[in-house]
């Protein structure tokens, strides 16, 4: 676990345990150690490090997993004041740039 | 794959030492050392420099002598990405498919999106990778999970996605393991290294926010009894000069340095009281000045732009999650803005006293 932790009261990360198949993916792809395999279950055991990345959602092929997921950027929040749209990263769909970080 | 046109990457692209030929076709070689150009490019985007252009073409490259049994490595049309990638794969052969991610890392691509699922699909497709190896399995980036489904890319190619380490560097150890990572590679972490090498793009990216400031501050700092002097304006810009640089020092280098060792979750409070350390130097600095109001004023710039650059790291940084970013702004923006008004205030009153 991380000294480096943040707000952890508004993770909108689900998990729907009875739709869980034990595929694994989700503890593989995690990048925080949200999730490990307990038996041919997946279970959250640090939901409060969760980033909402929404790898884990992307890659469930049953469902089982929902987030609100985005980037923790305060720059591409600002930015999406600005423009509609996701909160996002890089150039967007018309190839200009957004002008903030990557 | 019949009736689908190949696309191979330009031979002539400055790092390209030679090529192979396919089934489908001649596929650029590309060493695993860096030149000097390739670490001055390198050097540079990481002041910001030319950043949104150092691409290289997407598609299939070979490193060493690779057959149809190598790896397939997946990654961004970065070059910093792409770089980072090669210069691990000493003594070995593999294939390297890169993705168009307009230049972007494989994380924030996979934000966006643009490193996804599409993307890969179409480009194992157009680079006729089932031609050319035979193994059927592709090693992809684990942060590029947020914009890849697997189970989606193996429906509509064949082929099955394997994650590799989070970091390039480990990928050397993944390989020889088997393609099995410990828990360690999939762990982001956060650490002092990481945290420096993006304090010169993160500095670059608010230099012009501070530089308007002490503009502002300067131009501003001759209005007082009289209307208008400009000695009285010189007299007065360091002070506003040195709180709008000790504001992104503050902020954007001193503050994600210190990261882990400055109290409160929130990036704005740790910016804020790294900004109050800064405001108290500029205070020891020139007191002698006499100019309470105007040092007040560059005090409150000081705590406040701090604030909101070192919010801004919650971008850059690899642990911080949109609604808690979301929380952070609402609970702090406020104050931000009447700091901005405070500063203002106290910075003209301080023409007069």
């Amino acid at each position: 676990m991380s000294d480096l932790r943040y707000l952890e009261d508004v993770i909108t990360l689900r998990f729907d345990v009875d739709k869980c198949t034990g595929c694994g993916q989700c503890a593989l792809v995690c990048p925080h150690g949200v999730f490990v395999m307990d038996g041919n279950r997946a279970k959250v055991v640090d939901r409060g490090a969760c980033m909402e990345c929404g790898a884990c959602a992307l890659n469930c092929a049953f469902g089982a997993i929902d987030v609100k997921s985005g980037v923790g950027c305060a720059a591409a929040i600002i930015a999406s004041y600005f423009r509609r749209g996701d909160v996002s990263c890089g150039p967007d769909d018309t190839g200009g740039s957004t002008g903030v970080c990557c | 794959m019949p009736g689908s046109k190949v696309t191979r990457p330009r031979l002539d692209q400055p790092f390209v030492t030679g090529s192979i030929d396919t089934l489908t076709g001649t596929v650029p070689v590309v060493p695993v050392e860096l030149t000097w150009r390739d670490r001055r490019g390198g050097y540079k985007v990481r002041w910001g420099i030319g950043r949104y252009t150092y691409t290289v073409d997407p598609g299939l490259y070979a490193v060493g002598s690779p057959t149809d049994l190598s790896p397939v490595l997946v990654t961004a049309n970065y070059k910093l990405t792409f770089d980072a990638l090669r210069r691990t794969l000493t003594g070995r052969d593999a294939w390297i498919l890169v993705l168009d991610t307009r230049g972007i890392n494989v994380w924030c691509a996979a934000g966006k999106g643009t490193f996804g699922t599409a993307e890969l699909v179409s480009r194992v497709k157009s680079s006729g990778l089932a031609q050319v190896v035979s193994h059927g399995v592709l090693v992809l980036p684990q942060l590029g999970a947020t914009g890849v489904a697997a189970h989606e890319v193996r429906r509509g190619t064949g082929f099955r996605v394997l994650w590799g380490p989070v970091r390039a560097a480990d990928l050397p150890a993944f390989l020889d393991a088997g393609s099995r990572a410990t828990a360690e590679m999939r762990t982001v972490t956060f650490p002092l290294r990481d945290r420096l090498v993006l304090i010169p793009v993160e500095a670059a990216n608010v230099v012009a926010l501070a530089l308007a400031v002490a503009a502002g501050a300067v131009v501003t700092g001759g209005i007082g009894p009289g209307w208008y002097s400009v000695a009285r304006a010189l007299e007065r810009a360091p002070i506003g000069i040195a709180a709008a640089f000790a504001a992104i020092i503050a902020g954007t280098v001193v503050a994600p340095a210190l990261l882990p060792w400055l109290p409160c979750r929130m990036f704005a409070v740790k910016g804020a009281i790294v900004g109050l350390a800064a405001a108290l130097l500029i205070d020891l600095v020139f007191w002698s000045a006499g100019a309470p109001f105007s040092l007040a004023a560059a005090g409150v710039v000081a705590v406040a732009g701090a604030s909101f650059a070192a919010m801004n790291f919650t971008g850059t940084s690899t642990f911080t999650s949109l609604h808690g970013v979301e929380k952070e702004m609402r609970l702090v923006m406020p104050w931000q803005a009447l700091g901005a008004v405070l500063a203002v205030g106290l910075w003209i009153a301080g023409g007069w006293l």
